[in-house]
């Protein structure tokens, strides 16, 4: 009897059109087609998507929670990336 | 040791401010161990949930019935699913988790252990198993672990249908024959204890429950659940002239809560011990359905096997 644990597949799901695709959940699959299929099955039975991704989880790289503060600090002394840095005196521009 | 005590204070601070707890940070080895507990028996809960339902699908009274009751077993299925994935975000395997509950180590909600007599059953599970599962799960939605909570409010926009599908049921045969009155009738008698149950025990005597709350996975107890689940439930069954055999059930106007009788707490233990007039049964029909679906198994493996040599030779 088979009964090893196939491999996992990130969802994402896009609700309409024009919206990004979302993290719904995940699945297990023996291959693609069936992931995308189990997908479907599990996480849009009313409609909820109108596209959906299945990535094999192995292949998602992420930030560690631990190294967040340096790994994004570089953004964080930059003020002038955001348009209300700037004085434009006596109009608005937006 | 101290490091352990700092970061678990850090811990405790991020959940008192309300942050959300994701997979990959820190968090206590208790914490993971009883969300993996927790988790995990509620999904065992929503695939034996399909048994109880199951029984009824070659034999609902009409098509519409019988398309409705598919699609909400399928439900069942789907949220064991997704609760089953937020498990595994913890760090075990599908495999463990499922092999707990084959082998009887892990346990699932006591309801399923009751049988389902009559057509009318289906009404009173609807209405009331999954009525009480929504209070429940309504206060999960806003749990502090993410991928639980998120599973939740999935789940919740879903049971909707199940609860009022369950009402219209009853609601039906309260308007039929005298006959489907008493089916209905009889349901009720026989569900509303257990329904009861499902919150669990008194908060004196539920022994994970100040970690739970204090970690903000439980965010009310288990009696103040009870509570809203009778105070809301009241009014609908006066709506279809049903009655909730409970002869202390009383509305009580200084407390603006209804007052109600004492669990039979042997049963709720009994039932929790594998006792329950299903218990054996159940899993039975579970291994049984795990056994036979291991072809199906096989042959999805071999054919994603087969598909990956092609395309590595094409």
């Amino acid at each position: 009897m088979s009964d090893t644990q196939w491999p996992l597949w990130e969802v994402f799901t896009q609700k309409r059109q024009g919206a990004p695709h979302e993290h719904a959940g995940s699945v297990h699959a023996p291959d693609k087609e069936m992931a995308l299929q189990n997908a479907r099955d599990v996480y849009s039975r009313r409609n909820e998507a109108i596209s959906l991704w299945v990535v094999p989880s192995e292949a998602i790289v992420a930030s560690t929670p631990e190294e967040v503060g340096s790994f994004f600090d570089p953004a964080n002394d930059k003020a002038y990336r955001h348009p209300n840095f700037y004085k434009t005196p006596g109009v608005t521009l937006d | 040791m101290t490091d352990e005590k700092e970061l678990e204070k850090k811990f405790q601070e991020r959940i008192d401010k309300g942050e959300v707890i994701e997979p990959k940070d820190w968090m206590p080895e208790r914490y993971r161990k009883q969300l993996i507990r927790m988790m995990s028996q509620h999904a065992h809960s929503e695939i034996v949930g399909m048994l109880p339902e199951g029984n009824w699908i070659t034999r609902a009274p009409s098509l519409r019935r019988k398309a409705i009751l598919l699609a909400k077993v399928q439900d069942e299925a789907g949220h064991g699913l997704y609760i089953y994935s937020g498990t595994e975000t913890l760090g075990v395997s599908r495999e463990e988790i499922v092999g707990e509950f084959l082998t009887g180590k892990a346990k699932y909600s006591s309801i399923f252990n009751y049988p389902t007599l009559t057509w009318a059953d289906m009404g009173a599970i609807g209405w009331l198993v999954d009525g009480a599962a929504i209070v429940n799960q309504t206060a999960l939605a806003k749990c502090s672990y993410g991928p639980y909570a998120r599973a939740m409010v999935r789940i919740c926009k879903e049971e909707n249908f199940h609860h009022k599908q369950g009402y219209e049921i009853l609601a039906h045969l309260m308007k039929g024959t005298p006959e489907q009155k008493q089916m209905a009738q009889d349901s009720i008698n026989r569900f509303w204890w257990p329904s009861l149950m499902m919150f669990g025990p008194h908060d004196a005597d539920s022994p994970h429950s100040a970690d739970l709350m204090r970690w903000k996975v439980k965010l009310h107890s288990n009696d103040t659940l009870r509570q809203r689940f009778i105070d809301r439930t009241v009014s609908q069954a006066e709506n279809i002239g049903i009655k909730l055999p409970d002869p202390e059930l009383k509305w009580n106007e200084a407390k603006q809560h209804y007052d109600f009788g004492e669990i039979n707490w042997e049963e709720f233990n009994n039932v929790i011990r594998g006792n329950g007039p299903c218990n054996k049964d159940r899993m039975k029909t579970r291994r049984q359905a795990h056994e036979n679906g291991a072809w199906v198994r096989d042959a999805a493996e071999a054919y994603a096997r087969k598909q990956e040599k092609k395309s590595i030779a094409a």
